[in-house]
């Protein structure tokens, strides 16, 4: 059983309390301490940017050629905070209190209530760095609300609050870095984390501009590696989002929690074609003036405006008459899903479904849709080449968010001591699913204020330690097995691409892990997988050499580590006998077709620990309890 | 402290005093460029319109001529303040070649495969620029002409070199007859003035970025500043060599246009007529 | 529908930062109209793989145009043809068939080309760590809404705030200046409250350390057509009279603005 050392006390206590507990490093003694970040996104550069400014050594790792090239920066809509500023009577425990409900009961409620304290202060911060924040003309910040939420608590800086974010967070970074406490290593992949008597000590990189393989030694890890949606091949994560880090962490004894929960995100474009790299969002806001629709018969080919309204079928519509078109995120993709698989999906592909806005076009005027959605309009003509102000928009969800990750302890910590997870790469707060506007905000808590914190009480006891140095056994050993790898790619000498072989893995597991999943369906993948993998393994064709820049040695990395983490997410999908969130098990739904949990068997984080590659991951259980939130049972009619 | 695999280009020169400090930096050489670019640009104007004096006759352009070595009447010297003025022109003239060579180096050196003339980059792509007009790019190719052009033009008509026994000395009026009357002369003025146009017309416009003017309510005025500008100079420029061909300006027929309208004109710095 | 081109491609190919490059000649065939133009270079690159040529190595990632990743110049003008778009938000089409496509790497000294189209464009960073940040250790802010900043002036900063950091601007300038993403950086932070105590501090040292690297702005204004957000050549004047400013002021006398 895993301990989670959630403190004592009331829960609007338990983080004051706890800051007051843990063991401090006194600020002469933190430069004696060096702390190793990987990832420089939102999570990552306030980590290491507040970790220096106390007065750490760190040393940053990207794999991208700058920091400010992390994925966070695409988040478009905003970033929520229990500020109540729009006196609509929002509050931290009623930040709370929707964050565990949204997540479907299946987070921790101690890390949620102080991610909804630290909420306000993340907003206080960014300001205070310049992010230019939407205002109103009396020069105070603007709200909006989103996703749902029946209170205005989001924050935006137009459609690009993740890139305000992000940049803000990066340039305290560079404030660091010019200040001499942060080194920044561009283009390193990492691919192992280093562990000596139990505790994370270092980890080994490649440089993937040189191909040169390195160790780097520090007294702690911290892993914001971000998440793993491309293991479906498409989703809306950037082309180099991957696993790596934190499945070879899971490798060397962290344990890794809910795999299976994965979010959908409605509306995004459907894929057009084979070729297709990867998948657009389109904020989920056009749902508000939007109607959903497919004609309701499969057999109709008609151009859309010349569909009848008799014969015009807003599912979403009929079937939830209270909320409509605004159902949550899983509902609206669920039911997409249904129609889709039942033949009557619209598109060359028929992939897709309706997203018409000539109702309120002929209500309120092109100018008015224009004015409001107008950017989302122009990126969707330019990718699909139609104009949505003349035939509906098509659309179809899209993998997003994966709120499992890395299991982590109040103090961010994994089950590896020295090693820490934060942002999306950790599974702590969004339970089954996440609210929107909620990812930013979890990112950067954890990177400004509560990694800094919790880290000192492991270091305190490290003081003056030394690192341990990279020509130790552990490193060497590590760095061997590193350049073993990546070299043996090479000598497979294969018939098919890398590409090749992530598109297959992908359509396994969107067809039986994806939005629904069911137990004949997921056992086929738990047989399918390791077949796929194998192959791969076997046939794989990477060209070129180890020695310089070389994108398909890269890509082949993450594939694999992709193919094992896919076996572990269909396996944990199948034990979760519920749905809840983002976990949709057909076996388990309500007569209306909502998510039916099973609190009794299932309110636990399934956390998987690594045996051997021979041999299944061991599930550990941390059972949750709620306090302060009553379980209940969602519906949307 | 990220390991540096790009190094710095262009090296850190020990810093001068200031305000010769500002012009080690390219921005202030730039304010530099931009100030005597105005500087210039007052003289190029002021040189025209005295110029027009042309048009009145030979007398009336001889005795403005004579007016600018009178500048400040009996205070000063005989020709003091036109030589006060001759010398800040000529470091106008310097400052401004030299802040346009060095940034141009500093350009070739930041580009591959840049031009040598131009220190501009090239793609191997038919067409490589886009927004960029014909006089901004060319600015390093219409500044020399110029500069060359002036040369010519001091070496015929205010030193005389090979104007002959024709040169009289004072007689503006009958020098500049003498020498536009020749073809190959007209040629190079008519061809040297619209160079300078174009020059003017991206030099007229740039100054207002270069000295950081962001007002966008004078943001269209700013181009038209620059068209307008340019287009006097090099009509009432052009005019000259056009007209003394056209014989219009001769010296046979003197005072065609002999409305006297100014005894005295403007304070003016015309150095050439001088 | 998805119509099918076929394209002569000629790919800038460098082994190397220190190798001679040279242009690869291929012709694609059947790439539907519909792929982005990093799609027809994977179409490209999964064929050149079946043959047994090494792809063509070209830096991309979120593909979403907001990362300022990728970026190519494609027949000689930064992120190809469509204004205000990142090369990977490009669309086949928007070429026709038969089309020679020329695609070569952003140039300039200061970004060196790693492999084929990928250069490195850490003197950005440079530029940014030279003082482009506001100074607010993490836990000192005040309330967020204490400082009050005119709709006006937040929205002049998010203007220039939203440059993505591509390098388009570089590339496209004959001079290979690097005014456009030093000014976005400088007009970002100098126009808000927050800015104003390190501003001409910062002003002095992102431009002395831009100098080091790239060219001297000539006000052509290739810059702004190649951004794919479009920043405005004024945040180019303000940076010009920040700079003056910040050579010549008296800092002690914070009244004076």
């Amino acid at each position: 059983m895993l301990d989670a050392k959630i403190p004592a006390g009331p829960i609007a206590e338990k983080w004051d309390n706890h800051k007051f507990s843990i063991k401090l490093v006194n600020p002469n003694n933190k430069r004696r301490f060096t702390v190793l970040v990987v990832g420089t996104g939102l999570a990552g550069a306030s980590a290491a940017a507040s970790m220096a400014e106390l007065g750490y050594n760190v040393e940053a790792f990207t794999f991208h050629d700058s920091p400010r090239r992390a994925h966070s920066i695409a988040a478009q809509g905003g970033i929520n905070a229990a500020k109540n500023y729009r006196n609509d009577g929002d509050s931290i425990f009623r930040l709370f209190y929707d964050t565990v409900k949204g997540g479907d009961y299946r987070s921790r409620e101690a890390n949620v209530y102080r991610l909804s304290q630290v909420s306000a202060n993340i907003i206080d911060q960014c300001a205070a760095q310049g992010v230019p924040f939407a205002r109103e003309y009396g020069g105070l910040l603007a709200n909006r609300s989103f996703g749902g939420a029946q209170v205005s608590r989001t924050f935006y800086a137009r459609g690009q609050t993740g890139q305000q974010l992000l940049l803000g967070a990066y340039q305290a970074l560079a404030g660091q870095v010019a200040a001499g406490k942060v080194t920044v290593h561009n283009n390193c992949d990492v691919l192992d984390i280093v562990v000596k008597d139990g505790e994370a000590c270092g980890l080994v990189i490649r440089d993937l501009m040189t191909g040169e393989t390195r160790a780097y030694s520090g007294h702690a890890v911290v892993l914001a590696t971000g998440g793993y949606s491309n293991v479906y091949y498409l989703s809306t994560n950037a082309m180099n989002c991957n696993v790596t880090a934190a499945w070879r962490a899971h490798r060397r004894g962290a344990a890794f929690a809910n795999p299976c929960y994965t979010q959908i995100h409605p509306t995004c474009i459907p894929a057009s074609d084979d070729f297709q790299s990867k998948l657009t969002l389109m904020s989920e806001s056009l749902r508000n003036d939007g109607r959903i629709w497919v004609p309701r018969d499969a057999k109709d080919t008609r151009s859309p405006e010349l569909v009848d309204e008799a014969d015009r079928y807003y599912y979403l519509e009929e079937k939830y008459p209270a909320f409509g078109n605004l159902v949550p995120r899983d509902v609206a993709s669920r039911n997409a899903k249904t129609v889709v698989d039942k033949g009557m999906g619209v598109g060359p592909s028929r992939n897709g479904v309706y997203l018409d806005f000539s109702d309120v076009i002929a209500a309120d005027g092109e100018q008015v849709v224009r004015e409001k959605y107008g950017n989302l309009f122009d990126m969707y003509e330019r990718i699909t080449g139609e104009n949505p102000y003349r035939v509906p928009m098509r659309i179809y969800p899209a993998t997003h968010y994966t709120m499992g990750g890395l299991w982590v302890d109040y103090n961010l910590m994994t089950t590896i001591p020295g090693l820490y997870a934060i942002g999306e790469c950790n599974f702590s707060d969004h339970g089954a699913n996440r609210l929107g506007a909620s990812a930013l905000m979890q990112g950067l808590a954890d990177g400004y204020f509560v990694l800094p914190y919790t880290i000192g009480d492991y270091l305190a006891e490290k003081l003056g330690d030394p690192v341990v140095p990279t020509d130790d056994p552990a490193f060497t050993e590590s760095v061997t097995a590193v350049e073993d790898r990546t070299r043996r790619w090479l000598t497979v000498k294969g018939s098919l691409t890398v590409d090749h072989y992530h598109r297959e893995l992908g359509k396994i597991i969107w067809e039986y892990c994806g939005m629904t999943r069911n137990r004949a369906g997921l056992e086929k993948a738990l047989n399918e997988i390791p077949v796929l993998r194998e192959e791969f393994r076997a046939n794989v064709k990477v060209l070129g050499s180890a020695d310089t820049a070389n994108q398909s040695l890269e890509k082949v990395n993450r594939v694999d580590d992709f193919m094992e983490l896919a076996e572990l997410k269909v396996r944990d999908a199948l034990h979760r006998e519920e749905s809840c969130g983002g976990h949709f098990r057909e076996e388990h739904q309500t007569e209306e077709g909502e998510a039916q949990r099973d609190d009794g068997n299932f309110a636990y984080v399934a956390a998987w620990q690594w045996q051997n590659p021979d041999k299944p991951q061991k599930l550990l259980a941390e059972p949750l309890e709620f306090e302060y939130v009553k379980l209940t049972q969602r519906s949307y009619k | 402290m990220t390991a540096d695999r790009v190094p710095p280009l262009h090296k850190v020169k020990k810093a001068l005093p200031w305000p010769l400090s500002l012009y080690q930096t390219a921005i202030g050489k730039k304010y530099v460029m931009a100030i005597t670019g105005i500087g210039l640009l007052g003289f190029v104007i002021v040189h025209m319109i005295g110029n027009l004096h042309l048009y009145e006759g030979p007398s009336q352009v001889n005795e403005y001529a004579e007016s600018l070595r009178d500048l400040g009447g009996h205070l000063v010297p005989r020709t003091l303040i036109l030589w006060i003025m001759r010398i800040g022109l000529m470091l106008m003239f310097v400052f401004h070649i030299h802040s346009a060579y060095s940034l141009k180096e500093m350009s070739r050196k930041s580009s591959e495969n840049a031009g040598f003339m131009s220190g501009a980059k090239r793609y191997a792509s038919k067409q490589d620029f886009v927004a960029a007009s014909y006089a901004s790019r060319t600015m390093r190719w219409t500044g020399p002409i110029v500069g060359l052009y002036v040369l010519f033009h001091l070496a015929d008509l205010t030193w005389g070199w090979w104007l002959g026994d024709g040169y009289i000395r004072g007689d503006v009026y009958n020098n500049v007859v003498m020498s536009l009357s020749s073809l190959p002369v007209m040629l190079i003025y008519i061809v040297a003035n619209i160079a300078l146009a174009v020059h003017i017309y991206h030099g007229a416009w740039s100054m207002f970025q270069t000295l950081g003017v962001t007002n966008p309510h004078t943001k269209k005025l700013r181009r038209s500043f620059a068209v307008i500008v340019a287009s006097l100079v090099c009509a009432g420029n052009l005019s000259f060599p056009i007209m003394v061909q056209a014989g219009v300006i001769s010296n046979d027929s003197n005072n065609t246009n002999s409305v006297n309208t100014s005894e005295h004109s403007t304070a003016d710095i015309d150095a050439d007529n001088a | 529908m998805s119509r099918m081109l076929q394209l002569k491609l000629r790919i800038w190919r460098q082994g190397g930062p220190a190798s001679r490059g040279s242009f690869l000649d291929v012709d694609a065939h059947d790439i539907p109209t519909d792929a982005s133009f990093l799609e027809m270079l994977d179409i490209v690159n999964e064929r050149l793989l079946e043959d047994g040529i090494e792809p063509v190595v070209f830096a991309h990632d979120c593909r979403e145009g907001i990362c300022g990743t990728c970026g190519l110049m494609i027949n000689g003008r930064a992120h190809g043809p469509e204004l205000g778009t990142a090369t990977c938000q490009l669309h086949m089409r928007k070429f026709k068939d038969g089309d020679e496509i020329v695609i070569e790497p952003f140039r300039a000294a200061a970004f060196p080309v790693v492999r084929d189209l990928m250069v490195d464009r850490r003197a950005f960073d440079r530029i940014i760590e030279a003082g482009g940040y506001i100074s607010a250790p993490t836990g000192t802010a005040p309330d967020a809404n204490e400082i009050l900043i005119p709709k006006d002036v937040a929205d002049f900063s998010m203007d220039a705030a939203q440059c993505i950091g591509c390098g388009a601007c570089v590339a496209a300038c004959p001079n290979s200046a690097a005014q456009l993403f030093t000014a976005a950086k400088l007009g970002h932070l100098n126009v808000l409250p927050q800015g104003q105590p390190e501003r001409w501090r910062r002003t002095e040292a992102m431009v002395e350390t831009m100098e080091q690297y790239f060219g001297s702005c000539t006000n052509h204004g290739e810059c702004h057509t190649a951004c794919p957000k479009e920043i405005s050549l004024d945040f180019i004047a303000l940076l010009n009279r920040d700079y003056i400013k910040a050579k010549t002021k008296n800092r002690r006398l914070a009244s004076q603005a």
